[in-house]
């Protein structure tokens, strides 16, 4: 907190405070869900999970590093694989789970100095052919059989009942554990560098924001996200086809959640992920023409609401339910005591 | 002699990927949009050409011209609704919207065309399996000719009418700056139309060979889009002839790669198109890649 004549520098307002205690009860329920709620409901839960995760990792891609990938899918992918040929090596199932995501961390590493280094459609383009050519080298591992698949039979030695609990805490622990660290990092320094980033690229390197490096990090994140969020979804389905983890679609329900959600604000991925699941339930049974609804919405939203649902809430009503920003107040003159001036700087996060 | 043979299929195959292309090459080279609905719009004009020729009892060469003029409007609306709004909010928006366009169009195409694999081959009668001899074991398909041929006369034909014409002026005045081409009484927004338009229609051009020399399906696009994009990039971007040379090489990689395995065919080319990347990355100075930063980013 800063205090010179009359300004002051906040971060908590009553709303954010009213936001966060309230997100933070629902975490806490969430959390011991498995123990109140019944087996249909935890497994939609875990799919919404999952699908938050998914958001949450392109929104950091594309609405904070300005990388805008179709590709995703890759780390999707290798996430699952790993898990496989970690479980096929004698790890227990769900260790093997959670480090085959983290090696699709690993892999988003090795990649990011390639990777980063590519600009705007080369690298959207570039990360696709990084998918097809992850998909075609799995194809090619014996245990997998091509496109037959595997599955992952270790799972087969919970019961039932047992493993849906453990599902849902994964998809849930997964979920929390992102989205966690992108509000820890986005409150911090690098939150500042990341936004800077957003905004400017040119403008945030000549302040001396290290641009590569702070890409970096955003990359091997949402790699490592999507590779836990791959992890996780074998988990639910038990079967790994190439086709289905390796598929560009996933790349376009990641591109609807953030979009319609709103690009490069915390909450709009998660809104996104709430409304694709609300329209998947009620409209995926229509199989294609839903897909071309998907389509069209992307399209729409990015001609004519590029900031998404809660962009343009936010933009609107200056709503911000979460403290990610600092918001500076300008006390009123005294001689005019009514009118209080209220200023928000939505790139204010590096701290001197 | 396999080798040689398998290299002479790879360079033919290569026109056909030149020829897909230059329409990407085109549009990005103007507008600086990288249209992800390029491949769809190829896959498109394949199934407009089908539905006339086999379904409607039309001869195959006016069917096509029908379909390009169709997809040269298509095009220029297409630039006219969508690329010039989406074009304003920034350089990355276009792709979203173009991704947006290609799930619509081929999930449009597979909800009213199933997904069934179709082909216009039954329609060029023995041009589809006619081949000329060059030696005992070595020949060429007259269809895989004719493409090449097509391809290096497109190409030709476009690189003339940027460097010879008034029209070619104004392209090249406009991918330079636009506002400044306005100031020289350019009406730019009629020159990207026409650029969106020449770039649709080559991809029709394509779409119309996919089906004559091979099967296409709704779902075809993507990865006919992926091909020409590995064409561009190899060839390096902004100069046709240069994809000329990225499809060849790319079409070469493909072939040599399927004749060391059966997987290979795709797998090579994905990876000497990211070998061609990386290394062109390294070899690119600090400095070039300062200058190249700045250009893109110049308004």
């Amino acid at each position: 907190m800063i205090r010179r004549a009359g300004i002051s520098i906040e971060r908590w307002t009553p709303l954010s405070l009213a936001a966060s205690a309230g997100g933070l009860a629902l975490v806490a329920f969430l959390a011991v869900a498995p123990l109140i709620l019944g087996a249909n409901a935890l497994d939609r839960l875990t799919t919404l999970f999952i699908y938050i995760t998914l958001g949450a990792m392109w929104n950091a891609l594309a609405g904070y590093g300005g990388l805008i990938s179709v590709g995703q899918q890759a780390f999707f992918g290798v996430g699952a694989y790993a898990a496989i040929r970690l479980s096929h090596a004698g790890l227990p199932v769900y260790p093997a789970l959670v480090l085959g995501g983290l090696c699709a961390g690993l892999f988003s590493l090795l990649l990011s100095s390639f990777a980063l280094r590519l600009r705007g459609g080369e690298f959207a383009i570039g990360m696709w052919v990084v998918a097809e050519l992850c998909h075609l080298l799995v194809n090619l591992d014996g245990l997998i059989q091509g496109e037959t698949g595997t599955s992952l039979i270790a799972l087969n030695a919970f019961a039932p009942e047992q493993r849906r609990a453990d599902n849902y805490w994964l998809a849930f622990a997964i979920a929390v554990a992102l989205l966690g660290l992108m509000f820890a990092l986005l409150r911090g320094r690098l939150g500042g560098s990341i936004q800077a980033i957003r905004d400017n690229e040119e403008a945030a390197a000549s302040l001396g924001v290290r641009v590569l490096a702070t890409k970096r990090v955003i990359f091997v994140i949402a790699g490592a996200g999507c590779g836990l969020a791959g992890a996780a979804w074998l988990a639910t389905s038990i079967t790994f086809e190439p086709n289905a983890y390796f598929s560009v679609q996933w790349s376009a329900y990641m591109i609807f959640m953030a979009l319609v959600g709103g690009l490069g604000t915390f909450e709009g991925p998660i809104l996104g992920a709430i409304l694709f699941f609300l329209i998947e339930s009620f409209f995926g049974a229509s199989g294609i023409w839903y897909l071309v609804g998907l389509g069209a919405a992307a399209l729409v939203f990015s001609l004519f609401l590029p900031r998404g649902l809660w962009g343009t809430l936010e933009d609107r009503f200056a709503l911000h339910l979460l403290p990610l920003g600092y918001r500076v107040r300008i006390a009123a003159p005294p001689a005019a005591p009514a009118a209080s001036g209220e200023a928000v700087s939505p790139a204010t996060g590096i701290e001197g | 002699m396999i080798w040689v043979n398998q290299i002479l299929q790879g360079v033919l195959l290569g026109g056909y990927y030149a020829l897909l292309a230059c329409g990407l090459s085109l549009m990005f080279g103007v507008m600086r949009i990288i249209n992800l609905a390029h491949g769809d719009l190829a896959v498109l004009a394949a199934f407009l050409v089908w539905l006339l020729v086999a379904q409607g009892g039309m001869p195959l060469l006016p069917a096509l011209f029908v379909v390009l003029a169709a997809m040269a409007v298509l095009g220029a609306v297409m630039q006219r609704t969508m690329l010039e709004r989406s074009l304003r909010s920034g350089i990355l928006v276009p792709l979203l919207s173009t991704f947006g366009l290609s799930i619509v169009i081929e999930n449009l195409l597979f909800a009213q065309f199933g997904a069934d694999t179709r082909s216009l081959a039954p329609a060029i009668d023995t041009l589809a399996y006619d081949s000329w001899s060059l030696t005992n074991d070595i020949y060429v398909g007259q269809l895989s000719v004719l493409i090449f041929v097509v391809a290096v006369a497109l190409l030709t034909g476009l690189q003339l009418l940027l460097s010879r014409t008034a029209l070619g002026r104004a392209l090249r005045a406009t991918a330079e700056n636009p506002d400044i081409a306005e100031l020289v009484g350019i009406n730019s927004r009629a020159v990207y139309a026409i650029a969106a338009a020449i770039a649709v229609v080559t991809a029709a051009i394509g779409g119309t060979f996919l089906a004559m020399r091979a099967t296409f399906a709704p779902y075809a696009g993507p990865s006919q889009l992926i091909f020409a994009f590995e064409a561009v990039v190899i060839g390096g971007l902004n100069s046709l002839w240069g994809t000329l040379i990225g499809g060849i090489v790319l079409g070469v990689a493909q072939n040599i790669g399927a004749q060391l395995d059966p997987h290979g065919f795709l797998i090579a080319g994905h990876t000497v198109f990211l070998l061609v990347l990386a290394a062109r990355l390294v070899l690119s100075s600090e400095l070039r890649s300062r200058l190249r930063l700045r250009r893109e980013y110049s308004p």
